[in-house]
């Protein structure tokens, strides 16, 4: 499936996957209780942004965990329990927009340049580094879109693929 | 000494003194040098307290938090000294006790270099504290100090740990004494939902009930609830049961009172649970001790779940009305909203299992552990504070010595510590000179943390050491008798040393009781004397077991009162 649109995707709250959005004290040593909290639980963290926030005191981060949906509810208040945690959401796609970007670097001559290209094009997608034998692609979306983007280039040699892992932020005037 | 430069260790030591502490119990060492001179530059209302081990400073502050609600002070160098404050921590946190715990720690420079003395405690400890801080920034002490006390002793309690680097601690302070507290993602209160319609709900529920019962926890005493508690249980005529943490915050010789619930607890308090239509928890956080198996528990009641920790609402089981909050204020809420009720068939039912089940046990065939504290509840009026280690005799403390009021019961409940009973009645000793303390040990956890004898007899401390002996340990002898075709397995204390000649090295009297009928009397010598510590030697039964008894992970409905006649399924819950 190709997606050139980010897709609505259903509430993740059935799956086992999930996206949480955690404003955290910018202070050493706070990725590491959160960090505790998961594992001690058995969730497994899939994906993780941290970033300074727009005030530097604090850090906002962004983990995808998956593990028994059952104990999603216990993680999420253990979490908000942590002192240097100011809060912990659970966001869906429903009221929030999630991005992820992606780094391939594939192969390719000057025959193939530019079907990879159109391919480029066709995701939304900016070259970001071209030499005459190979070509870096950065592409940002949703992750079915990222997927897609993967399953295309495969017909190309990637060469290796670098994901930030998904940054979410809720939708209208809330903040995240 | 206002004109002269403070250093940190000064700055730190002057904060903890204006935040009210009144005991450090430590242990010292090179890291921590700075600190220690600091205890003698500057002058302060505070106790220090060299104990023997760092384990035993822990357990001291754990003792004395439990028996005044306070939080004392631990002050213990790195590496090492630091991590042998990791057990008493880790029990601390389990029954959400307040204490400062202060590491020494190597130099900024050296930190992640291995130096001599260097541990990550701040990383070691996290699963272990509420919260805790390695400091950086010398002017910045005054501030955590203020933060630790303020995390440790609000919201829900809990221990919290400061890692200060020597160069911090000596450096020169010039920073402000009284600073705010800085914690943005800090506000117990916020999470407080007492709102109206949760309280009616709780109305709700209590008017329907036919079969109410009351379920007090420790959190019920940290509120200070006792007064609010009392009135509830008489408005509504109903009985009320405790954890083995919340003995003593409803009067356990109360006629509506059913003494402790859960695995070892009384059959007419297990029996309540499996027949109440309305199950009211007070601060208790439905320990997997109490409600076996989650699925079975109090299945067709109604719940009402009062807990200040947000995190515990529904993480054992699912309450019909939950509500976050201070126990006091939630309960005086309630009471608001109650009309009297009167139980007679409920009560007059539960009257009748504690006739059919009573606690007991035999005065033939040696001396039971259940004899001596049974007869130290009679001879101290209920009146003691008592501590227990873990294990058999903790069972049966909680069952025969019967609690009267608040902060008198000190046990590791959710850690089950062994070693820990001993330091902390020295604590409560500190914190309560002129009650009677009596520290209930078996053989085997005595012997975890006996080195702070010493400590007891240098501050001649009155505390009654009772050493329980059976020479096993017993507990899990039992369950290897109930479960495992009675193989004893690393059980066995062979070479218990005699603990009245061990006593007498550290220059500690004591009495030795062997016979059922010279218990009385023994125990009557050791409580007269109060020039220092005394220890009383109780050589009991070997092989007594504990009940009644629900197995690990089975319902309550599952509990035997006897020995089984035939053997039983391995139980299935973790202990």
């Amino acid at each position: 499936m190709i997606t050139t649109t980010d897709t609505p995707v259903a509430p993740n709250l059935s799956g086992s996957g999930h996206t949480l959005s955690i404003l955290v004290n910018n202070e050493p040593g706070v990725l590491m209780r959160i960090c505790q909290v998961f594992s001690r639980r058995g969730f497994n963290i899939d994906s993780l942004v941290v970033s300074q926030g727009r005030n530097p005191e604090f850090s906002r981060m962004t983990i995808g965990i998956s593990g028994d949906p059952n104990g999603l509810d216990q993680i999420i208040k253990q979490v908000s329990k942590l002192i240097d945690v100011i809060h912990c959401f659970e966001h869906t796609s429903i009221d929030s927009v999630t991005k992820e970007m992606i780094l391939i670097k594939i192969l390719c001559s000057d025959e193939s340049r530019s079907g990879a290209l159109q391919i480029t094009e066709h995701f939304g997608g900016k070259t970001v580094d071209l030499t005459p034998s190979s070509m870096v692609v950065m592409i940002t979306g949703d992750s079915p879109k990222v997927d897609a983007a993967v399953v295309m280039f495969s017909q190309y040699e990637i060469i290796e693929t670098v994901r930030t892992g998904k940054v979410v932020m809720a939708r209208g005037e809330q903040p995240t | 000494m206002s004109k002269q430069q403070l250093d940190g260790a000064q700055a730190l030591i002057k904060t903890l003194d204006d935040l009210g502490i009144e005991y450090i119990f430590g242990y010292s060492g090179g890291a921590a040098i700075p600190i220690f001179d600091a205890l003698e530059t500057v002058k302060t209302k505070m106790k220090f307290i060299l104990v023997r081990h760092e384990q035993g400073a822990v357990h001291m502050a754990d003792g004395y938090a439990r028996a005044t609600g306070r939080p004392a002070a631990v002050l213990v160098t790195s590496g090492p000294g630091a991590g042998n404050t990791v057990t008493g921590l880790m029990t601390a946190m389990m029954d959400s006790v307040p204490m400062i715990v202060i590491c020494g720690q190597t130099v900024t420079w050296m930190l992640g270099k291995d130096a001599f003395q260097e541990a990550d405690i701040f990383g070691i400890t996290i699963p272990v504290v509420k919260h805790n801080w390695l400091v950086k920034d010398t002017n910045a002490l005054p501030r955590i100090a203020r933060e630790a006390y303020h995390v440790a002793t609000t919201g829900r309690p809990g221990p919290v740990l400061i890692d200060i680097p020597k160069d911090i601690s000596q450096g020169p302070f010039s920073g402000e004494m009284k600073p705010k507290v800085n914690l943005p993602g800090y506000n117990p209160e916020k999470d407080f939902d007492i709102c109206p319609k949760g309280v009616r709900a709780a109305a709700e529920l209590i008017a329907n009930a036919k079969r109410p019962v009351i379920l007090v926890g420790q959190g019920c005493m940290i509120a200070r609830a006792d007064k609010e508690l009392m009135h509830l249980a008489k408005t509504l005529d109903c009985p009320v049961t405790s954890t083995l943490l919340g003995k003593g915050v409803f009067p356990e010789n109360h006629p509506l009172s059913l003494g402790m619930l859960g695995m070892h607890g009384t059959a007419y308090a297990n029996k309540a649970m499996v027949e109440c239509d309305l199950l009211i928890n007070i601060g208790s956080r439905f320990d997997d001790r109490i409600i076996g198996q989650p699925a079975k528990f109090c299945k067709d009641a109604k719940i009402i779940h009062i807990d200040i920790d947000p995190a515990e609402a529904g993480k054992m089981v699912q309450p019909d009305v939950m509500i976050v909050g201070d126990a006091k204020a939630a309960i005086a809420e309630i009471n608001e909203k109650i009309a009297p009720q009167k139980h007679p068939e409920w009560n007059a039912k539960l009257d009748g299992y504690r006739k059919k089940f009573p606690l007991g046990y035999k005065k033939q065939g040696g001396l039971r552990m259940q004899q001596v504290i049974d007869e130290l509840y009679n001879l101290t009026d209920g009146e003691a504070i008592v501590s227990t280690d873990v294990g058999q005799h903790q069972m049966w403390a909680a069952q025969f010595y019967k609690n009267h009021e608040s902060f008198h019961w000190l046990s590791s409940g959710g850690a089950g510590t062994m070693g820990f009973g001993f330091p902390a009645a020295i604590g409560a000793q500190f914190a309560h000179p002129n009650k009677t303390v009596i520290s209930i040990s078996g053989d085997g956890g005595f012997q975890m943390t006996l080195f702070e004898l010493a400590t007891a007899a240098i501050h001649k401390l009155p505390v009654k050491i009772v050493v329980l002996n059976n020479h096993y340990l017993g507990m899990v002898r039992q369950w290897q008798e109930l479960f495992y075709e009675d193989r004893t397995s690393g059980v066995d204390l062979v070479g218990n040393p005699d603990f009245c000649k061990l006593a007498g090295a550290y220059g500690i009297p004591s009495v030795f009781i062997k016979r059922p009928a010279d218990v009385t009397k023994q125990l009557e010598k050791a409580l007269a004397y109060n020039d220092g510590p005394i220890l009383i030697h109780a050589e009991c039964v070997k092989t007594d077991n504990v009940f009644p008894m629900i197995p690990a992970g089975a319902a309550l409905e599952d509990m035997i009162t006897e020995a089984p006649k035939t053997r039983m399924e391995k139980p299935v819950g973790s202990t």
